[in-house]
């Protein structure tokens, strides 16, 4: 007689160390193998795309924030690109370089954040506090251009809400000059690991047409196979005038697409990332950064879909405009809500254990999947 | 040892009682507590920090304040469990690795029962922990430390095969059991040391020397998978099972899983020390033999006892704060498709040389 087996479900979260954030993940396993994975989203819900509606354009700004917590400049940066097409206006020079940086630093940080928090899941606990450390500085670089470590509000609708430090620019190159050492730390002390690599290599291998179909963008994608770089197929901004590379995954321990290249590609974009910001200081004109801020933004009734390249993929507004001082909706397409989608398909067949792996290797902010 | 106490007491029972009490409340408590403050400190010295610095002169209070903490904590048992084994799991498991503690010895004059199979004792009432996390996982009535007990116990007894394995290879090197005779036999200079082939000069002790460098690897690897260090932490595994089998365990009960972990780094260590690394002898000759004050020798062998085992629990932690974490069918590879395999070939090689 068979002995009668059944499924057991784990709720995982919303109170757990390795989801995140307020993410519940409900895992129907036998025995520690995965059946079936559902995340169930909506515990940090702030009805940011409501809120817009009654706000005026300019008081959206801090809202965007808000959103991906991680990477607020680039929120910030987003939102003011939509904006400033939908009322056809061109900013100083000075303030897209300026924009440039800050959005560049910004990825630096969030893919710290990244890759130490993948460390964290793994089990390795001292890389994650390297990277904090490397991040710190970022973060007070952006405290002193504008006050704010986390949630900036600095990027504004035609200009920027400061100019910059008289300091920036050399405690920038000092920072950056320092911080291209730790990355070798980092690949030394994890993802050359053995064990890291036993890990995360052949784990939640995500092909690149199914990739597609569900609509990754980002470093998700790229880790793939696909060099697709919003700054580079659908240029804002000035990212046209900066020569960098597109890190695609290599599949180097393993499958591509699997854990190793989704962390690796964001390692290497940090890389990138140096690279921009070294050559947008040397070009970095002087000017007025507050000149072009509009009195009152009252946009041409219209529509306009505007996507930049944020951290963790392609972040979207999509506004209507009505013509008056409100919008009439402002919809985001979040790159981490979409990611989190694939979790089913990427954890199946897999252990408990690699649940974290896979999650952590998408790289999700619970901020911006709920909104 | 016991003569003494007996001669203070003048009573066997007592004096046994108090001689079992003794390295609980010399050694295994201010060793716990050292060794949290210590665990604390590398690793913040390892992630550029400080560590606690608030409580005492560099934080040195930390742990005490701690321990109080926990002490007065509410000790909460959820209506679900079963509570019987849910409030015995934590004393068992807590039993079995200081149960440990009496059969190791300290030095010459100290041995908490010298027992003729004292490697053998100690293998044994080690298991007892397994029986202890699965009760604590069972009775918690939680998924995530059913895992988390599961994985342990599966854990625990796989690695067990290569420590046995390892432990025959010292036993048919040495001829016995009693953990006392083998440090005894590890006399002098360093090079007696097991590792380095045992006491003797001759063809066996050159033949013997890399075939045990390779046993004390295997016996150190399996010894940190069998305390649930990292990388072999899976039953506790914070990113994945929140806690494991101690996930439902608060205050005082939580402080039992907390202490035997921290006694139990030490015990393997003392035991690797012991087999491999001379137990109690010092590597150069003694202090009191040089100077004529044999009451000077005991000391000295509590000392490279204590800072051999020390070194070794600073490695386990050293390792802890560096390497990520093996998964849980890849730490059962590592355990049957390497340890096991070297461990056997590795005993049978020894046994050959032993022959000649």
């Amino acid at each position: 007689m068979a002995l009668k087996t059944e499924e057991m479900v784990l709720n995982m979260g919303p109170q757990h160390p390795s989801t995140h954030g307020v993410l519940r993940l409900e895992l129907i396993l036998e025995g520690e193998l995965i059946v079936d994975v559902k995340p169930h989203v909506g515990y940090l819900h702030r009805c940011f795309e409501k809120h817009c509606e009654a706000m005026t354009y300019p008081q959206i700004v801090p809202y965007t924030d808000r959103m991906d917590y991680l990477s607020s400049m680039y929120n910030n940066f987003g939102y003011a690109v939509a904006v400033e097409r939908l009322l056809e206006i061109e900013v100083p020079e000075r303030v897209e370089y300026i924009r440039v940086i800050m959005g560049e630093l910004q990825r630096i940080a969030s893919h710290l954040v990244a890759i130490g928090t993948y460390g964290l899941d793994i089990g390795a606990f001292t890389p994650f506090l390297y990277c904090f450390r490397d991040r710190e500085r970022i973060l007070s670089l952006f405290e002193m251009t504008c006050g704010a470590r986390l949630l900036y509000n600095y990027i504004w609708v035609g200009g920027l809400s400061h100019d910059l430090h008289p300091d920036f620019v050399r405690l920038t190159r000092d920072f950056l000059k320092d911080f291209k050492p730790t990355i070798k730390e980092l690949n030394n002390l994890l993802s050359y690991n053995k064990i890291f690599i036993e890990r995360t290599a052949n784990v939640g291998v995500l092909p690149l047409d199914t990739a597609i179909n569900y609509g990754m963008t980002g470093p998700n994608l790229r880790a793939s196979g696909l060099a697709f770089d919003l700054r580079r197929e659908d240029p804002y901004s000035i990212y046209d005038r900066f020569d960098f590379n597109i890190p695609v995954g290599e599949g180097t321990h393993g499958t591509v697409g699997d854990c190793w290249d989704r962390y690796y590609v964001r390692v290497l974009e940090m890389y990138e990332s140096i690279k921009i910001i070294e050559q947008a200081l040397d070009q970095l004109p002087e000017g007025d950064v507050t000149s072009a801020i509009p009195k009152r933004i009252k946009p041409p009734k219209g529509t306009i879909y505007t996507r930049v390249e944020n951290p963790r993929g392609e972040l979207g507004y999509f506004i209507i405009s009505d013509g008056s001082l409100n919008p009439f909706r402002v919809k985001v397409r979040g790159p981490s809500f979409i990611s989190l989608e694939l979790m089913g398909e990427l954890c199946k067949g897999h252990l408990v254990s690699d649940v974290v792996a896979v999650l952590g290797s998408i790289d999700i902010v619970l901020g911006e999947v709920d909104r | 040892m016991y003569e003494l106490l007996k001669d203070i007491f003048g009573n066997d029972i007592i004096a046994y009682i108090i001689g079992a009490a003794l390295p609980l409340f010399v050694f295994i408590l201010p060793f716990a507590l050292f060794a949290v403050y210590l665990e604390r400190k590398i690793s913040a010295f390892m992630q550029d920090r400080l560590g606690p610095m608030r409580t005492g002169p560099y934080g040195l209070l930390q742990t005490i304040a701690d321990i109080l903490k926990l002490i007065q904590k509410e000790d909460i048992v959820a209506s679900e469990t079963d509570k019987k084994f849910f409030n015995l799991a934590p004393y068992l498991v807590f039993a079995g690795s200081y149960a440990a503690f009496a059969a190791i010895p300290f030095s010459g004059m100290y041995i908490g029962s010298n027992v003729d199979v004292g490697i053998f004792f100690i293998v044994a009432i080690s298991s007892l922990v397994v029986a202890g996390l699965l009760m604590a996982g069972w009775a918690s009535n939680n998924k995530y430390s059913l895992l988390g007990a599961m994985r342990s116990a599966a854990q625990i007894i796989s690695y067990e095969i290569p420590t046995v394995l390892i432990i025959l290879t010292i036993v048919m090197v040495t001829g016995t059991l009693s953990l006392e005779k083998i440090s005894q036999m590890q006399t002098a200079y360093f090079w007696n040391w097991m590792i380095f082939g045992g006491a003797g000069w001759g063809l066996t002790k050159f033949l013997l020397f890399p075939f045990m460098v390779v046993a004390f690897i295997i016996f150190y690897i399996s010894s940190l998978a069998e305390v649930n260090r990292t990388p072999f932490d899976i039953p506790e595994a914070e990113s994945e099972l929140v806690a494991g089998y101690h996930t439902e365990y608060s205050g005082m009960k939580f402080a039992m899983f907390f202490l035997s972990e921290y006694a139990n780094m030490f015990a393997v260590s003392a035991i690797a020390v012991t087999l491999f690394l001379g137990g109690y002898q010092s590597p150069f000759g003694y202090l009191g033999n040089t100077l004529g004050i044999s009451w000077l020798i005991p000391i000295e062998q509590l000392f490279w006892f204590t800072s051999k085992g020390i070194f070794f629990v600073t490695i386990q932690m050293w390792l802890r704060w560096t390497l990520p974490r093996l998964r849980v069918d890849q730490l059962m590879a590592v355990c049957w498709k390497y340890l096991i395999p070297y461990a056997f070939v590795n005993l049978i090689i020894v046994g050959i040389i032993t022959l000649l």
